[in-house]
């Protein structure tokens, strides 16, 4: 029989010595493996076109729109239909996306190595919230944010990261997730003080490599006008410190969550790359003026990869600023925080909470103890509307479903025992 | 506690699971203790299974 203290012992490990950083930028199907130009990643688990929620069919017609394919939604929805494009994962990539997650062939995004295993993640560059893509939403002024975003947005990063990376090795995500969250970000619905950091340690790089002014000013002013700018490389830094855990005999750690705003799914160390899914969760939030809670999409987004990090949702006890957006009290997100900790192998030696006396984040989900303790995750995300085109309709609290977990300790039991 | 003892002093409430008895109760002045807890999500045989695999050690 395995040895399964030692074998997430060794996972828990894996995911501690992982040293992320952001090395470069680049278009999609450029440097993302196994992208062809016809593909078309999403978040969560597998699903066919036809299963897609309205969030996620609004985000891939955008996205159509966005690469010159069609040029009106009607158009784009029968290119759609008409199966030109293969749909995968952003997990089976390297890649991870929030809210519909889409990755499509032109778009930008920033390319993360991990120091330690060497491994690479990706994720686009943040629009800002409400009206976006990765919401749903695909009118003029998304397409056309996106456009500016891969002409002006992405030159301009890429020449500062470049200029960065030479004089100091890569920008430090590990270090600037742990500073913000000593400043109120548990790194997953609040991401200011980690966007402000991001900013401050980026933006001598740019002036000294940018030779329009202008683009340059607009640039800071679209990074400085959006608290979410860093979720994107946090995700992509969460993404390549669990990918480097890898697989691990006997270890039933948590290495991917991730919801497709239809399914639900997870993968174990210990079980190679295997899905396990179950319907997403409909998550009960706090909604923005003018929405009801019919208009809730089920969750989205592979995002959940900042809990299974560690952060996110598990360190809500850092961030008492963030019930204001996503409701509770500040003796709710202690609480919560409080709670992961039934359900995790350790406490994390990078990320610490000053009010919990610099604990550890509650970190390595353990796939037994969910299933023994009845405690599923819990996650603090946005909420998109059922609808393609709408856009968010608020953000909350939303408890992971408990069938994927009992799905995995099954084929676990199965295989190990 | 007999019926009488019961009827007399009033209940004093140990509250498990949903925490909704519990505020009810808290309401109402009642004494009353929670403890946070909620059933395992797997049956008997899964569980089994896992303590078997754990070395029978519990969480």
């Amino acid at each position: 029989m395995f040895d399964i203290e030692k074998a997430n012992q060794t996972a828990f490990e894996r995911l501690q010595k992982a040293e992320p950083h952001i090395v470069d930028l680049g278009i999609a199907c450029e440097v993302i493996p196994g992208m062809e130009k016809n593909t078309i990643l999403h978040a969560g688990p597998p699903i066919d076109l036809e299963r897609m929620s309205g969030p996620m069919m609004g985000a891939v017609t955008g996205a159509v729109i966005y690469e010159g394919w069609a040029d009106t939604p009607h158009k784009a929805i029968e290119y759609l239909k008409e199966k030109n494009l293969a749909f995968d994962p952003c997990h089976h990539h390297s890649a991870v996306g929030p809210m519909a997650g889409i990755i499509s062939p032109g778009m930008p995004v920033w390319i993360v190595e991990d120091g330690s295993s060497g491994k690479r993640s990706y994720a686009t560059l943040n629009e800002g919230l409400g009206k976006v893509l990765r919401m749903g939403a695909f009118d003029q002024e998304v397409i056309e944010r996106l456009h500016w975003m891969r002409e002006v947005l992405f030159p301009v990063l890429k020449a500062g990261v470049e200029r960065y990376v030479e004089e100091n090795g890569g920008i430090n995500l590990k270090s600037l997730i742990s500073q913000a969250l000593h400043m109120g970000d548990e790194l997953h619905n609040r991401n200011r003080a980690a966007t402000s950091l991001f900013i401050r340690s980026l933006v001598p790089y740019l002036v000294e490599s940018s030779t329009d002014n202008t683009s340059l000013a607009k640039v800071i002013r679209f990074m400085a006008g959006n608290d979410h700018f860093f979720l994107n490389p946090g995700m992509a830094a969460a993404k390549v410190s669990l990918d480097g855990v890898g697989s691990v005999e006997g270890s039933t750690m948590v290495t991917v969550m991730a919801r497709n705003g239809t399914d639900f799914g997870i993968q174990i160390a210990g079980l190679e790359r295997r899905w396990f899914t179950c319907q997403a969760a409909l998550p009960d939030v706090l909604l923005f003026p003018g929405f009801t809670r019919a208009d809730v999409n089920r969750d989205i987004g592979d995002s959940a990869i900042m809990e299974t990090y560690g952060v996110g949702g598990f360190a809500l006890a850092a961030a008492p600023a963030i019930v204001q957006f996503v409701g509770g009290t500040p003796q709710d997100a202690i609480n919560y925080t409080r709670e992961m900790y039934e359900i995790c192998l350790g406490e994390n030696r990078n990320f610490t909470i000053p009010s919990l006396n610099f604990r550890g984040t509650p970190t390595g989900i353990d796939l037994i103890k969910v299933v023994e303790t009845g405690i599923t995750p819990i996650l603090d995300t946005g909420a998109a509307h059922r609808e393609a085109g709408r856009g968010q309709v608020g953000a909350g609290i939303v408890r992971m479903p408990s069938e994927a977990f009992v799905s995995a300790a099954t084929a676990f039991t199965d295989r190990y025992l | 506690m007999s019926m009488k003892k019961l009827l007399k002093d009033g209940p004093k409430v140990i509250n498990m699971g949903m925490e909704q008895f519990y505020i009810d109760l808290k309401a109402r002045e009642v004494p009353a203790v929670r403890v946070d807890w909620k059933p395992p999500l797997a049956d008997r045989e899964l569980l089994g299974k896992l303590k078997k695999l754990r070395g029978g050690n519990f969480v």
